[in-house]
């Protein structure tokens, strides 16, 4: 499953844009390959983030991996709801998974992401 | 890069069942079918349904074998009656371990189960020492292991089964049957919960499989089967102990069996047991909810002391557990309960040392 209605990185995570704010996430295929999620590290309110660098971290029972902010600019928004409920990633990964809000620095940088068709040809592959 | 990967007998029950499939020491094996925590609780709770055909079953045969066996692992096998198994190490002469197995004893002969990883190693390492009155045979693609774990296994198989399980102890085995299929049930596992190991032919094992799953019993992958052994502190091959680290180090004095006269290693442990042992395996909890990961950092007072050799989430504890190896001579003073750090991804976190195991499951240990 993979929304028509937003932008992808190479690294799984999706984002919904708004004027200069971008939703970001983790895509259905990010968390079904993780697994039970069970603590989320994300970037903290008012800090920067970087586009492609990593921001937050991941732990599901098996492994650990790395949230790479798809755009640079400053957040301004996370979901604390995940603190506790770690879970909503792998239940709903493009809602209530959702993970934070940045305000773009450099709007430029998304014609850089993938649109949905790309982004499930890079899955499928 | 594409190897081809060895299936078990029920691979076809694991693609019917939707598992999500991994490669595991040359195996393609099952890692969850609904998730892992889902399954860790169904063990811990109920019962579950292993596949564990991937194990490699070397049987040993011949006039010496009771004397060559006892030559090669570390354990007593003259205590061990047969219908008797025995958990025991074998070492390479600087003591190093080569694995951790089990030993069947039957009536004429030996099963030894051995890790996926180290079947072919072991096996040669036995023909290598092989005198003329022992054989060794490799059965592990003719037999299928098929385990069964959780408080309710005794009272869920004996509707199955014509012999008396509550009469068969921790670590005992019988030649018996299940839903009327030939089969070694042993009262063993790797869970810390009590339940049952079942050896069939591989051929039946479909059969059984779908016997047992009719029941409602859930089958568990390899993911929970790691998280379930690692609560119950049993170590695992490959993480908390290889040919580098020597039994006395990963707390596994208790199958070194020095009053034999003799066996391979024997000569460097008693050595090193006489010296210092310089590392010892510990348990912790994480402090706060961070994960610790295998080769993590392990510090005390800042200092590096070790490394972790075994971490996860627990999903009965719902935070980090692990097990490490520290130096002695750094960490002397430590007990449980005592305060140390786990560095993840470059910070410290603080841990706590803990006692093993750290969950206790309905496994009746004993003998």
């Amino acid at each position: 499953m993979v929304p028509e209605d937003r932008l992808y990185t190479k690294e799984h995570e999706w984002i919904s844009i708004d004027g200069k704010k971008a939703k970001v996430g983790v895509t259905d295929h990010a968390e079904e390959q993780l697994g039970d999620i069970v603590y989320i590290e994300l970037p903290k309110k008012g800090g920067n983030v970087k586009q492609m660098t990593p921001c937050g971290v991941i732990e599901s029972v098996k492994a650990v991996s790395e949230i790479y902010a798809p755009v640079s600019g400053t957040v301004i928004e996370v979901n604390s709801t995940l603190n506790d409920h770690p879970e909503k990633v792998n239940q709903d990964p493009y809602g209530e998974g959702w993970m934070f809000v940045v305000e773009m620095s450099n709007p430029s940088e998304v014609s850089s992401l993938l649109k949905a068709p790309d982004y499930l040809g890079l899955v499928k592959a | 890069m594409e190897e081809t990967l060895k299936t078990t007998s029920l691979f076809g029950q694991h693609q019917k069942e939707n598992a999500k499939l991994i490669p595991f020491a040359g195996w393609q094996m099952p890692l969850e079918y609904r998730g892992i925590l889902e399954e860790h609780r169904t063990v811990r709770k109920k019962l579950g349904l292993f596949d564990l055909s991937h194990m490699g079953e070397l049987e040993i045969s011949g006039e010496g074998a009771l004397d060559f066996l006892s030559e090669m692992i570390t354990g007593n096998l003259t205590l061990v009656k047969p219908g008797q198994a025995l958990y025991s190490v074998m070492c390479r002469d600087d003591g190093g371990i080569l694995d951790d197995l089990v030993v069947y004893r039957m009536e004429n002969k030996f099963m030894l189960v051995v890790n996926a990883s180290n079947t072919d190693k072991i096996s040669k390492w036995l023909e290598e020492h092989l005198p003329p009155d022992v054989s060794v045979k490799n059965r592990t693609d003719e037999i299928a292991l098929l385990s069964i774990q959780g408080a309710p296994a005794e009272t869920f198989l004996q509707h199955f089964c014509p012999d008396k399980l509550s009469a068969l102890s921790y670590y005992h085995f019988i030649q018996s049957s299940v839903f009327e299929i030939p089969a070694i049930i042993s009262r063993t596992g790797y869970t810390g919960e009590d339940g049952f190991e079942l050896y069939v032919e591989a051929k039946q094992a479909p059969l059984l499989w779908e016997k047992i799953r009719e029941r409602e019993i859930p089958p568990i992958g390899l993911g929970a089967r790691d998280t379930l052994r690692l609560e119950a502190t049993y170590l695992l091959y490959g993480n908390d102990m290889d040919e580098t680290t020597t039994p006395l180090e990963v707390g596994l004095s208790r199958v070194v069996k020095f009053e034999k006269e003799k066996f391979i290693g024997k000569q460097a442990l008693l050595r090193q047991k006489e010296m210092e042992v310089p590392r010892k395996l510990i348990a912790f909890t994480m402090d706060d909810r961070s994960v610790a990961r295998k080769d993590y950092p392990i510090l005390l007072e800042g200092k590096n002391v070790g490394r972790v050799t075994s971490g996860t989430f627990s999903p009965t504890l719902e935070k980090g557990i692990g097990l490490g190896l520290v130096e002695t001579m750094l960490t002397e003073w430590l007990s449980v309960g005592s305060e140390i750090s786990v560095e993840v991804r470059g910070q410290p976190h603080p841990a706590i040392v803990s006692k093993k195991p750290f969950v206790q499951g309905s496994v009746k240990r004993g003998t």
